[in-house]
């Protein structure tokens, strides 16, 4: 077993094409091992160093989230918070100060886990997965990319690079929440993201993401007759039961399909009411879990 | 394979050879003699690990050794100066917040980050701080005040 450690992207994607495996903070590649999961891969390369890996850059129309941007980078990031909320909100739920402090946003959608946080959050934001190898890149849609629990459709030589997300309109806000049994070390039971636009009082866009109902983070389809209708009690309603119906979850020892199939409907609600007032203007700090008391109490 | 490589703890270096897949809670209790990081339950839960790299907290047990090589550790036994306790292990003592002791070392750590990052720290922020810490005597009252009377202690 030989263990390399990086400091250009370039010296990972050559290893990589060697038949390499990465290593950023190891909180899921680690614990597996060491639970028995899966043995540590034969070669590793150790891609925490990589500076080229660790920014986030705005540009005029979007925005590029390097997958080696850790999660306590993700809630600090005054962009990050302002902008793309619920991938904040998501990064500040993720295991505890150590677990954030070098688990990456790359590492937690390349585990392809359908209870992953920041999974939901990136897609109601439209994200892409940048994967590199050293003949070039190509980006692919989260859709495409996550195939089943553990996952992707990405190949062995392929590096997840960046998540690349369009900047948000005016009059947009996100948000996640998740169900929690204790407030740290914690996989959600169920989670659910939403991203609005707002026109005055009107709905002009609404996209809502679920965590851990399905056997990959699952979009809610058939969302367009939401747009055009004002916020009100009923749009909130329409989005629970959206969420319950479409939700197809198991059962195992965090909850029962029938719990999960209740309770989504319910963060759902939450994440889309969170979502709705921050793009009304109004400032609800990160996490939405903690700001509203949201999943487990204090 | 084995790595031959220099690991940094409390600003010692301390040349090691030891396999890839081991842990560097392990390394630093088998290999280089400092058994003051615990061992609880080697699958990043409960925090009795927890050390410092470059400042930052993180589970030891769940960590490759090898991927510690060029930063620097901290344990606990790298926060008393000689016979003088670190003003958090002091307190800790003086409001009771130990009790069997096997968290200790773990809280301080991470008590320790925090108050280097944030040193006037509300109630919410030290919670958040020691959230990925366990104790299963104190009920965590203790060991919050003795956060709060360090940082008070700090900033006076």
């Amino acid at each position: 077993m030989t263990f390399t450690i990086a400091n250009t992207l370039a010296d990972v994607l050559v290893a990589l094409a060697a038949g390499a495996r990465p290593i950023a903070g190891g909180t899921d590649l680690v614990v597996g091992a060491r639970q028995g999961k899966d043995s540590l891969p034969e070669t590793l390369i150790a891609i925490d160093r990589v500076g080229e890996l660790r920014t986030i850059e705005a540009a005029d129309d979007h925005t590029r989230i390097g997958s080696g941007v850790t999660h306590s980078m993700l809630v600090s990031d005054p962009l990050i918070v302002e902008q793309f909320t619920a991938i904040a909100d998501a990064a500040a739920l993720v295991g505890s100060p150590a677990t954030r402090n070098v688990g990456t946003i790359g590492g937690n959608v390349m585990n392809g886990s359908p209870a992953m946080d920041t999974g939901a959050p990136l897609v109601v934001l439209g994200a892409e997965a940048e994967l590199s190898t050293t003949a070039g890149s190509r980006r692919v849609s989260l859709d495409e990319l996550w195939v089943s629990p553990g996952r992707t459709s990405a190949q062995t030589d392929e590096l997840c690079t960046a998540l690349v997300l369009p900047n948000p309109p005016d009059g947009a806000g996100s948000a996640y929440v998740r169900l929690e049994y204790r407030r740290a070390m914690e996989i959600a039971v169920v989670g659910a993201a939403a991203a609005v636009t707002l026109d005055g009082d009107v709905i002009t866009a609404v996209r809502i993401a679920l965590t851990a109902v399905a056997p990959t983070i699952l979009e809610l389809a058939d969302l367009s007759g939401l747009s055009g209708r004002a916020v009100d009690e009923s749009f909130f309603a329409a989005v629970a039961s959206a969420a319950s119906e479409q939700a197809a979850p198991i059962s195992d020892l965090r909850a029962s399909d029938r719990y999960r199939r209740h309770t989504i409907g319910v963060m759902a609600r939450r994440a889309t009411e969170a979502a709705v007032r921050r793009a009304q203007g109004e400032v609800i700090d990160v996490p939405v879990n903690r700001a509203l008391g949201v999943g487990a109490a204090s | 394979m084995t790595n031959t490589i220099e690991l940094t703890v409390n600003g010692v270096p301390y040349p090691v050879s030891i396999a890839t897949d081991r842990n560097l809670s392990g390394v630093l209790r088998n290999e280089i003699g400092l058994t003051g990081t615990k061992e609880g339950c080697d699958d990043c839960e409960c925090g009795a690990c927890m050390v410092l790299l470059d400042g930052q907290p993180v589970n030891a047990c769940s960590y490759l050794a090898v991927q510690a090589q060029g930063r620097e550790i901290t344990t606990v036994e790298g926060l008393a100066s000689g016979e003088d306790m670190h003003p958090l292990q002091r307190n800790i003592l003086a409001t009771g917040g130990v009790q069997c002791g096997f968290c200790t070392p773990g809280m301080l750590m991470s008590a320790h980050a925090l108050l280097e990052r944030s040193p006037d720290p509300t109630l919410e922020e030290i919670k958040i701080g020691l959230s990925g810490n366990l104790c299963r005597c104190t009920g965590y009252a203790r060991i919050l005040d003795a956060v709060e009377a360090t940082a008070v202690e700090i900033n006076s």
